[in-house]
């Protein structure tokens, strides 16, 4: 059987591109109908893309991973209960927590601690959103839509707990989505200390 | 006439072009150029330089709008009112009111001029407190900002460079290109004692005549030439005194294109002398004043088309920027240059663009000449029918008109040289020097051939008397 060749052509120049002219007017007249466009045309007919930064701002995606924040409960303190799963997950190692325990007298105490230091250091993040994968009750959250506000000096990139707390989500929200069913409550599963384990 | 007023009417004209190109068409161009291209591109170019207002400031013009444009509504209203009353007294013929024409026709002005501008500074006072105390001017700041920079950037000059030759590098390059203005003529010339009268259409005027043209010389367009050539020295000497390799081949391959297509620069314009029978550019610019413009006579189009593409290389801009390249010269003959130094080179460049563009007008494109506008004013004649239709007008409007119409043709071939400059790729060396020699250098010759067969013919005549038909 014979081998069958299939010659492609080269694709060529046309007369008119080999030419040169024609083409330049094509592509003069191409650049002049943008200039006329973009300059004299109706605001609406622009296609300018230039964002004029400051004074305009274009709003992240919705997964974007913004600042940290601490969630609360309904009585404000921090969902936080200091398990340290982010810290040890966290690649950059940039957060540091100290545990304590609440008071003796608090129905919490026993049952889960509390973050008496919670601090990032927002400049070694490298915001991978690891700590709010690790985190078991949706304590910490990058949903702020918030880059890092820019500073003169590295201490203002150490966050603490208090100013984790103070910044609302995007929705304007401060509460976790995973509320704590404290002791007492209604909702609560069964197992307090009145009744025993 | 006598010396003084030829000598201060000298110094005004001289300093009038210094001020049109290197004070006025330069800086604007630098910003034009970059805005130009992020046109095209889809951006907003250089838009944010600003002077920040203090913030005491800013509140006094917040609070100055509302007064400003209740003042500019008041102000509207009793302009519309006069100009409703003297509509009124005109339809009647006669002026019964206790106010007389003169003087209401005072307040219309008055009014409607303060009412306009009182509304404008509304505008511009809402627009910086829109930017924040801003004033931004669309950009226009950013030449004001480059030269601040430029100013104030340090001199450095290579250590074993020859300081003088580098030193007058720029300036070689800079006065040429302005000087090429010295045989431009402007607008027509003006007849100082009639400047408030309409004058006849053709003849001679008894008085003072100030030709709007700094020197006007029989060589004309041949001093253009001698001009523009000493740039390439410039550029060359430049390239040579900076101790740099790069700056070397930069400078030889800038005079070798130079002088290339300071050749084909000069042929290309053969043919327009023939037509026009003269060297002077205010001959030129009258022949076409009083027949058709030179790129509506068949032949020349072709001369303006050759000459302004030999003339854009000339420039060394793009698509014929060979003597910088970055991949290969770094910065050519500039590659030492910082500060004020690279600021002049800049800037002759830029009003080399200017320069080629008022030659081009002049040439081609008629000059200072505005159809249909004589020394009379407007005359419009019907092509084939024997009715006119004229509009006196005084002699220094007809001027300023002129000078206008002159300007906005410059701005119009700049703006295609920036279009040309932002849309075509570069050329390779060596196809840059085969487009001069073996391509406009034959065209333009053959097309001096074919002028003077179109000139001996008797062609020129017809096509000439078939265009005054027309008009
Ligand atoms: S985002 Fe990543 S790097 Fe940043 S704190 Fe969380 S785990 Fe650490
Ligand atoms: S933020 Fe979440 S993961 Fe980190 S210590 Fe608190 S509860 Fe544990």
């Amino acid at each position: 059987m014979a081998v069958e060749v299939k010659v492609i052509k080269k694709p060529g120049r046309t007369v008119a591109e080999q030419v040169y002219l024609p083409e330049i007017a094509k592509g003069l007249g191409f650049a002049m109908g943008r200039f006329f466009k973009n300059t004299f045309g109706p605001q609406a007919k622009k296609d300018i893309d230039t964002v004029k930064y400051p004074e305009e701002k274009v709003e992240y995606p919705e997964r974007f991973r913004g600042i940290h924040r601490l969630t609360q409960r309904t009585d404000g303190s921090p969902r936080c209960v200091a398990c340290l799963c982010c810290s040890t997950a966290c690649p950059a190692q940039c957060i540091y927590i100290e545990p304590a325990e609440y008071e003796p007298d608090d129905p919490r105490y026993g049952y889960e601690r509390y973050p008496s230091v919670f601090m990032i250091d927002e400049l070694r993040c490298i915001f991978c959103g690891y700590c709010v994968e690790a985190c078991p009750c949706d304590a910490i959250r990058m949903d702020t839509g918030m880059h890092m506000p820019p500073s003169t000096s590295r201490e203002h990139f150490l966050y603490d707990k208090e100013t984790l707390l103070s910044i609302p989500g995007r929705d304007g929200s401060y509460l976790t989505a995973n509320p704590r069913h404290e002791p007492g409550d209604e909702t609560h599963p069964g197992i307090d200390r009145e009744r025993g384990h | 006439m006598t010396t003084t007023f030829l000598v201060v009417s000298s110094l005004v004209k001289v300093l009038a072009i210094l001020l049109i190109t290197v004070g006025g068409f330069a800086p604007v161009l630098i910003w034009a150029e970059r805005r130009q291209s992020a046109m095209i591109q889809d951006r907003l170019g250089p838009s944010r330089a600003a002077i920040v207002l203090p913030a005491s400031a800013v509140s006094f013009i917040d609070r100055a709008r509302l007064p400003l444009w209740r003042l500019a509504a008041l102000t509207g209203i009793v302009a519309i009112v006069a100009l409703v009353t003297l509509t009124f007294v005109a339809v009647k013929g006669s002026n019964p009111l206790p106010i007389s024409t003169s003087s209401l026709t005072a307040s219309l002005i008055a009014f409607g001029v303060a009412s306009v501008v009182l509304r404008a500074g509304y505008g511009v006072h809402t627009m910086i407190v829109r930017n924040g105390g801003k004033i931004m001017l669309i950009g226009l700041l950013h030449p004001v900002a480059d030269a601040l920079k430029f100013i104030f950037k340090e001199d450095f000059v290579p250590p074993k460079a020859d300081k003088l030759l580098f030193s007058a590098g720029p300036i070689i390059a800079l006065i040429p290109a302005i000087a090429a203005f010295a045989v431009i003529p402007f607008a027509s010339s003006l007849h100082w004692d009639y400047l408030n009268q309409v004058l006849p259409r053709t003849g001679e005027l008894a008085g003072p005549v100030v030709p709007l043209q700094v020197a006007s010389i029989n060589v004309g367009i041949l001093f253009i030439f001698a001009i523009a050539s000493t740039g390439i020295i410039g550029a060359a000497i430049s390239g040579y005194a900076s101790d740099n390799k790069y700056s070397l081949l930069g400078g030889i391959r800038a005079a070798s294109q130079m002088v290339s297509y300071e050749v084909v620069l000069g042929l290309t314009l053969v043919p327009a002398f023939m037509v026009y029978a003269s060297l002077r550019l205010e001959d030129m610019t009258m022949w076409q004043h009083d027949h058709v413009w030179g790129i509506f006579v068949p032949p020349l189009t072709l001369a303006a088309v050759t000459f302004f593409v030999a003339a854009v290389a000339e420039t060394k801009r793009v698509p014929f920027d060979l003597p910088e390249g970055e991949s290969e010269l770094v910065g050519g003959y500039l590659t030492e240059y910082s500060g004020m130094k690279f600021g002049m080179f800049f800037m002759g460049e830029f009003v080399e663009v200017v320069s080629l563009a008022a030659l081009a007008s002049v040439i081609f494109l008629g000059g200072w000449d505005v159809p249909f506008l004589y020394r009379s004013g407007f005359e419009f004649s019907l092509p084939f029918v024997a009715a006119s239709y004229s509009v006196p007008v005084v002699h220094w409007l007809v001027v300023v008109i002129q000078f206008v119409v002159f300007l906005l043709k410059i701005i119009v071939l700049i703006w295609f040289q920036l279009m040309i400059r932002w849309s075509l790729p570069r050329f390779r060396y060596d196809q840059l020097m085969s487009l001069c020699w073996k391509g406009l250098l034959p065209i333009s010759l053959l097309n001096i051939l074919v002028v003077g067969a179109f000139i001996l013919s008797g062609w020129l005549d017809g096509w000439v008397a078939f265009f005054e038909k027309l008009f």
